[in-house]
């Protein structure tokens, strides 16, 4: 028996997938290497055995007509999940998912709805490179129709992959790859966590963390680390990037009085300026405040470990940011990293 | 048969030179690329199919939308902008769509719609549904690389599908020559494994062609097929003139296809009575859909956020 206290984000994904796929006889999955013995890390295991190869099937390297095709088959009354091993490939599909899925129940007057997700993973660490290691989310969230997501806890890596699937829109599901190694609780019955509510992942009253996808963990070891400074920080997991929940953050910074946005993404025209920018206008003339963001250093992802360390903000550099807000840049204080508090050791080679 | 032929060809042709006509007026805000010449082939498919059946078609295809049993007067309110128009008048003569009809929608992107119909076809075929899906697209779809992809996967997973594409030579005023190394478009299909033909803009051996594989479809045999089919666009890529002094293109390259023209060729077989019936009930028809545009009402200012999201 599974404990279901401790099931892991890719034991999440699988399990909805195989619930739904269960309960709706529309749902398919493909995308390349759905069906190998590497079930894309996991996330696909057991679905091919279960629902056979005419709904879970790998696909030619065709990212372009792939996508286009989820279209077509959610137009003849499929729900597909399209998967893609990194997010980095989703820019071959970009033509399909902004000019075509984005607009079509708009441009066709309402006649046609695409119920469609197309689930990516970024990566992280082990010499993912320039290549496999993007947060392209924010370029998703720019074009209207389209819904964004990219859970942090098992828990929403299950109930919003039914809610995506569920939904009658083209839904990005965004992925980390270390996240994959989360584990959590989870329940054993289908439910799910929909559109636009973001989750206060821990409370405080000192300044607003906001962390996205793989940089929510980040945040909550930052909070760790603030405490030995006596800054209470709440942290918040905004879950759904579009449609984004501005007013849970928006109510937490008129509590703090500062937002620190952290993304799993370069900071310019990103999610992290969207975020800056909503609560800006939700709270000014009303109160004082201030906003800050961090994200990837401005540059391609190095492979070397030495720089792929830099390239990244971390709970510890988080902790500096959030401490210099309040405190002032003057003391310089960095903290040392706790052995409770480091990353997962995640070996490759994928 | 032939009388049902003709009142599409010139249903066709005569919705597009009122187009024309009304074009100048700026009651039409939305840019129109005629299909005026190209009648015969959306014909000579569409007649071949069934009402159940899907076809995907392009920013070109007034044709093919009329010919599949597209509601004229939506279409008509929708060049106009119009509430009543087929897409409420968010989609233009671009983005022509039909449902209950089975028309799945048009793309200004050149190509992107045959992505589209080979997962409508793997839908039809999953579900074990007995329509058939045919993708219009032209020539300068064939230059895209999703043409590539999707023929593959066409074939790969015996789709029961058929390409049609029509081709006029030109993309936008580049000739194929000018664009494809080996300027062949059906050899390109046929490397994927699929029956390939190629066709020239006679309706009536198209009808009967299409109905082949139709039939062959029909009784659960396996696609895809492909058929390349000359043809030959007599108006400037988009607007409603002629462009024969523009300089890329002579008229005398258009005058062998206008003296074949397949309007006039079926009028001719007709007795004229039986033409004068048919022509009648077509202009009463068109004049009634451009009367009902007109008289029609532009959206509400609601309507511009509505439908962003099902």
């Amino acid at each position: 028996m599974m404990n279901r206290n401790n099931v892991s984000y890719v034991d999440a994904i699988s399990e909805a997938t195989a619930q739904e796929m269960a309960y709706d006889p529309s749902v398919i999955v493909f995308g390349l290497d759905v069906d190998d013995h590497k079930a894309i890390q996991g996330t696909t295991k057991g679905l091919l055995a279960k629902f056979g190869p005419d709904r879970v099937f790998g696909t030619p390297l065709s990212e372009d007509a792939m996508t286009g095709a989820a279209i077509g088959m959610a137009m003849c009354g499929l729900r597909p999940i399209h998967v893609h091993i990194r997010m980095d490939f989703m820019m071959l599909a970009m033509n399909q998912l902004v000019n075509i899925a984005a607009k079509t129940h708009y441009m066709y007057g309402g006649q046609i709805r695409l119920p469609m997700v197309v689930r990516s993973m970024i990566g992280k660490s082990w010499g993912q490179g320039a290549q496999h290691s993007q947060g392209l989310y924010s370029f998703f969230m720019h074009v209207p129709g389209l819904k964004v997501v990219a859970p942090t806890t098992p828990f929403d890596a299950k109930g919003c992959l039914i809610s995506a699937i569920r939904d009658n829109n083209p839904v990005v599901y965004v992925e980390h790859r270390i996240l994959h190694f989360q584990k959590g609780p989870v329940p054993e019955e289908l439910y799910e966590v929909g559109p636009g509510k973001a989750r206060i992942t821990a409370a405080g009253s000192d300044i607003t963390l906001v962390g996205i996808s793989h940089m929510q963990i980040e945040c909550l070891r930052a909070k760790h680390y603030l405490q030995e400074k006596g800054i209470n920080a709440e942290v918040i997991d905004p879950i759904w990037l579009s449609p984004l929940d501005v007013d849970t953050i928006a109510a937490s910074v008129r509590k703090t009085g500062h937002l620190l946005v952290v993304d799993n993404d370069w900071a310019t025209c990103g999610a992290s300026a969207e975020i800056m920018a909503a609560v800006t206008e939700r709270l000014q003339g009303e109160m004082r405040f201030t906003v800050h963001r961090m994200g990837f250093a401005n540059t391609s992802c190095p492979p070397t470990p030495s720089l792929e360390y830099l390239f990244y903000p971390n709970g510890r550099t988080v902790a500096a940011k959030a401490f210099d807000i309040l405190k002032g840049s003057a003391q310089n204080w960095l903290p040392n990293e706790r052995p409770d508090l480091k990353e997962i050791e995640f070996r490759g080679p994928f | 048969m032939i009388a049902k032929f003709y009142e599409s060809l010139y249903r066709i042709r005569r919705v597009e030179e009122e187009v024309a006509k009304v074009y100048p007026t700026d009651k039409i805000k939305s840019p129109v690329h005629l299909s005026i010449g190209q009648e015969a082939v959306a014909v000579g498919v569409c007649e071949a199919l069934q009402p159940e059946d899907i076809v995907f078609i392009t920013y070109r295809s007034h044709a093919a939308y009329l010919a599949k049993g597209g509601n004229l007067k939506a279409m008509i309110a929708e060049l106009y902008g119009k509430v009543t128009g087929s897409a409420k008048g968010k989609g233009g003569s671009m983005h022509l769509v039909d449902v209950a009809n089975g028309i799945m929608g048009a793309s200004a992107v050149v190509g992107t719609t045959i992505a589209n119909s080979i997962g409508y076809a793997y839908g039809v075929k999953l579900k074990r549904q007995n329509n058939i899906v045919v993708c219009f697209f032209g020539d300068g779809a064939t230059d895209e690389g999703v043409f590539y992809e999707s023929m593959n996967f066409a074939a790969l997973k015996k789709l029961p599908i058929i390409f049609i594409c029509e081709n006029n030579g030109y993309a936008i005023h580049t000739a194929q020559a000018k664009r494809q190394s080996v300027p062949d478009i059906a050899a390109k299909a046929a490397v994927f494994g699929m029956p390939i033909e190629r066709l020239g803009d006679d309706v009536l051996h198209l009808y009967e062609r299409i109905s082949a594989a139709v039939e062959t479809l029909r009784s659960g045999g396996t696609g895809p097929f492909f058929f390349e089919c000359e043809t030959y666009r007599w108006k400037e890529h988009v607007g409603p003139s002629e462009d024969y002094n523009a300089g890329y293109r002579a008229k005398t390259e258009a005058e062998p296809w206008m003296q074949q023209d397949q309007v006039q060729k079926f009028a001719m077989m007709l007795d004229p009575q039986q033409r004068q019936q048919i022509e009648q009930a077509v202009e009463i028809e068109i004049a009634e859909a451009f009367e009902f545009a007109e008289n029609s009402p532009f959206p509400p200012d609601a309507e511009l956020y509505d439908g962003v999201f099902a």
